[in-house]
């Protein structure tokens, strides 16, 4: 239910603050909530002042696989069909 | 990656939303049946409605909007109860966000404010130790608001402000469960809710594993999916797939996000700071048993419940008689359905729960309806 | 350090020194000095009258600051009703204590801004009340105009208009939120504010046939062509793709659960043009830089009269709300 927004830990300084980062906006955020080691340049979601979690960079990026391909399987699907129903057309004039 | 925008916009493309919908389409033709479907969480609504998700899916798909935002299904009786806090003397009265904004039975914060309260919405719960710690002859109260996603910050405060023996920092704590809510619905015989699209950022501290039960006990699909618009689009694409073959499980498809088990840090520190209670009214929705968080024993000292118990009103107050939202978040009406939508109740003066922030669904309906 | 006493404000010694030494050293023209009760203008034809007092915290932001604000709002308002800003009045009510440079970097600014169009001020007031009773600093200016377009309405809008936004909306909202205690977000931008009259007047000379101009402040964008929707009884149209937004107003957005379209601007205006000069009047628009990313948005239809709706990438549509009450963070 709740806003939150991937950014990018570009710092980290004492008392497990970090600063991140989201669209060249930069904020202050307590790790205190982060059970994992968190490094600079990791993605994590940011909730009311605090990192709750990372964000798998990798899993995202194959997402990002699976849509293109999906994209590319529904067009050809597309072209298929408008095909067919080209062919299919009775008053078709050569 | 190369930047950060990147994540957006892998989730926002606008290609892969219609395809999404295409396929959505494709795939509705085999159900045997029209499907509703439940999203619990406000943050999805929000999603449907600001991209127009209803108007890329079959006529065979319908949301049914849940309970899931934490300004729409907090009782009057403790927006009251915020209220009595603030009026005391030398008391600053923190919460966040829109809950300034909630009518309670008489009177809301942001009227108490204009009154000359101290009110002051936050941004970041922390901010909180900084105010107590510049304010040391005042009562500093945190009116502490939100489901699981927002309770494991409180804790962190709560820790904090132990730790550094602030005593003048206070918590009135009505973080709110998930779980409960959903059964509470689904165990209303009338329930017509076929499948859930699951919270995002709850599921992110508590994992997917909570709701196993539910998808087992109701045989209803459960799909935990993101807040952007191909997220939700996807969780309704393998909710479909779901039904089709005849499954009811838990799927994530916000994987790059939450993982079965969650946050272990964020639920311990929940643990160690509060517990559950017996019992806790939702607006809308009445009494739910075991479906609410207070402040621990070893915290009683701060908690502004017990400490202030003299200053607080206690009664509790019915929802308005006309007012249906149990009956629209079960899925059972629809807002036109109600005598008093749009007439006595509007976004400006709302009666119900559904009609008091923008996610709920009557206030979504009101601003939305006439769609064009 | 000196500090602004209520003495200054009392009609005596301190106040003339203070007139003299600050507001006529800057201000300085004529009319001004001739310190009389009223100012005599000379004006010809038809005029355009406007007041507006303003208000900001914090008093300095990246791009601007209030004096900026109070002299670029007011000659704003006169540019958008097709008048070419002449004579403004300013009235400052400051509270006791407000550091004396901190007034005199505001004079200065408001200046600068002043050269801009050209226009003076002619006649002012200073008030200094006890600590408390204001925030710091509140500034009035009421301007004059002589009416160079006349016919600009907000009922004016026809059916097929094209409707053009002068640059990206809500970098000055953005930016003064951010800045906001507790929020404290850290980014390079920097607030729109700017005088609009050098690109009207452009435009007004180039005979483009504009229905309607306005300065999209408080309430952002949505609720200008709201207004404009609803005073003309059209649709307005929107591809939401085509409205320019820098990406540090949509992190802020992001992160704050807020829409960039409610946010204010300062010196961003949206215009309702005929159809026919619509790519002449971006060709304008673009030469100037304080709108050299000007858009075409939408356009005026017949679809839901009083309504504003927006058109997504992918197809949907949904309404384009004006903003309500206080803007808050949204948390879910």
């Amino acid at each position: 239910m709740c806003l939150s927004i991937p950014s990018k830990i570009v710092e980290i300084e004492e008392d497990n603050i970090a600063i991140v980062e989201t669209m060249g906006v930069r904020r202050k955020v307590s790790l205190d909530l982060m059970a994992d080691v968190v490094a600079i340049g990791d993605y994590v979601l940011i909730h009311i002042g605090f990192a709750m979690g990372k964000i798998d960079e990798e899993d995202a990026l194959e997402s990002l696989k699976i849509y293109e391909e999906m994209i590319i399987a529904m067009d050809e699907e597309e072209r298929r069909s408008l095909i067919e129903q080209d062919d299919n057309c009775s008053n078709r004039s050569i | 990656m190369q930047d950060d925008k990147a994540l957006f916009d892998i989730f926002r493309h606008p290609q892969t939303i219609q395809a999404l919908s295409r396929k959505i389409y494709q795939e509705a033709l085999k159900l045997s049946q029209p499907l509703k479907i439940m999203e619990v969480c406000g943050g999805h609504t929000h999603t449907i409605m600001k991209y127009g998700l209803k108007q890329l899916l079959p006529d065979t798909i319908e949301f049914i909007h849940g309970p899931g935002c934490p300004v729409c299904i907090m009782p009057k009786e403790r927006i009251d109860q915020a209220i009595d806090l603030a009026r005391m003397r030398n008391t600053i009265l923190l919460t966040l966000g829109d809950m300034i904004r909630v009518p309670g039975s008489e009177s809301s914060l942001v009227e108490e404010r204009a009154r000359g309260c101290d009110i002051r919405p936050l941004y970041s719960p922390m901010d909180a130790l900084k105010i107590a710690a510049e304010n040391p002859t005042k009562k500093v109260i945190f009116f502490a608001i939100g489901f699981e996603t927002t309770t494991p910050m409180t804790a962190a405060l709560i820790l904090r402000a132990d730790n550094e023996k602030l005593h003048n920092l206070f918590f009135h704590i009505n973080h709110v469960l998930v779980p409960p809510a959903v059964h509470a619905i689904m165990d209303d015989p009338q329930n017509r809710i076929d499948a859930f699209i699951g919270p995002s950022h709850v599921s992110v501290i508590t994992g997917s594993k909570i709701y196993e039960p539910i998808a087992k006990q109701y045989e209803t699909p459960v799909v935990v999916s993101g807040f952007e618009p191909v997220d939700v689009m996807e969780g309704i694409l393998q909710i479909i797939a779901q039904k089709n073959e005849n499954r009811s499980e838990v799927e994530v498809q916000y994987s790059r996000a939450v993982t079965r088990d969650g946050n272990h840090k964020a639920q311990a520190m929940i643990e160690q700071t509060m517990n559950v209670r017996d019992t806790f009214r939702w607006r809308g929705l009445g009494d739910i048993e075991h479906s609410a968080l207070q402040l621990g024993e070893n915290y009683a000292h701060l908690d502004a419940e017990a400490v202030f118990s003299q200053f607080l009103s206690n009664e509790p107050i019915d929802d308005h008689k006309l007012c249906i939202c149990g009956s629209i978040l079960k899925g059972l009406a629809k807002p036109n359905d109600c005598t008093v939508f749009g007439t006595a109740c509007t976004p400006n003066s709302p009666l119900g729960s559904c009609m008091v922030s923008s996610e709920g669904s009557c206030n979504a309906y009101y601003r939305y309806g006439n769609v064009v | 350090m000196k500090h602004i006493q209520l003495s200054h404000g009392g009609g005596g010694e301190e106040m003339d020194v203070l007139i003299r030494d600050l507001f006529y050293r800057h201000f300085s023209n004529e009319i001004l000095l001739r310190s009389e009760d009223a100012a005599v203008l000379e004006v010809n034809g038809k005029i355009a009258f406007t007041t507006d007092s303003y208000t900001v915290t914090p008093l300095f932001f990246n791009g601007g600051d209030m004096g900026k604000i109070a002299v670029a709002g007011t000659l704003n308002d006169l540019a958008m009703m097709g008048a070419r800003p002449l004579y403004l009045s300013c009235a400052f009510i400051i509270e006791e204590g407000l550091p004396y440079e901190t007034l005199e970097r505001i004079v200065v600014s408001m200046k600068d801004e002043l050269a801009k169009s050209g226009a003076k001020i002619v006649c002012g007031d200073t008030k200094v009340v006890p600590k408390g009773s204001v925030d710091q600093l509140f500034i009035n200016t009421s301007g004059i105009g002589e009416v160079v377009l006349s016919a600009l309405s907000a009922h004016h809008l026809q059916q097929d208009d094209i409707i053009i936004v002068s640059r990206d909306i809500g970098a000055h909202g953005a930016c003064i939120l951010a800045s906001r205690e507790g929020i404290e977000l850290q980014s390079a931008l920097s607030s729109d504010c700017a005088t609009l009259w050098p690109v009207v007047e452009a435009l007004i000379s180039e005979n483009i046939s504009i229905r309607a101009m306005r300065d999209a402040t408080r309430g952002g964008l949505s609720a200008v062509l709201n207004e404009w929707a609803i005073s003309s009884d059209v649709c307005i149209e929107l591809e939401e793709k085509n409205i320019p937004i820098c990406d540090e107003v949509r992190g802020i957005c992001e992160l704050l659960g807020m829409e960039p379209y409610d946010f204010a601007n300062e010196g961003t205006f949206i215009l309702a043009i005929d159809p026919c000069d619509a790519l002449r009047a971006i060709e304008i628009l673009h030469r100037f830089s304080m709108s050299s990313n000007a858009a075409i948005i939408g356009n005026v239809t017949s679809h839901k009269a009083g309504r504003v709706i927006l058109r997504s990438a992918w197809g949907s549509t949904r309404y384009l709300e004006r903003p309500k009450g206080e803007l808050l963070p949204r948390i879910c």
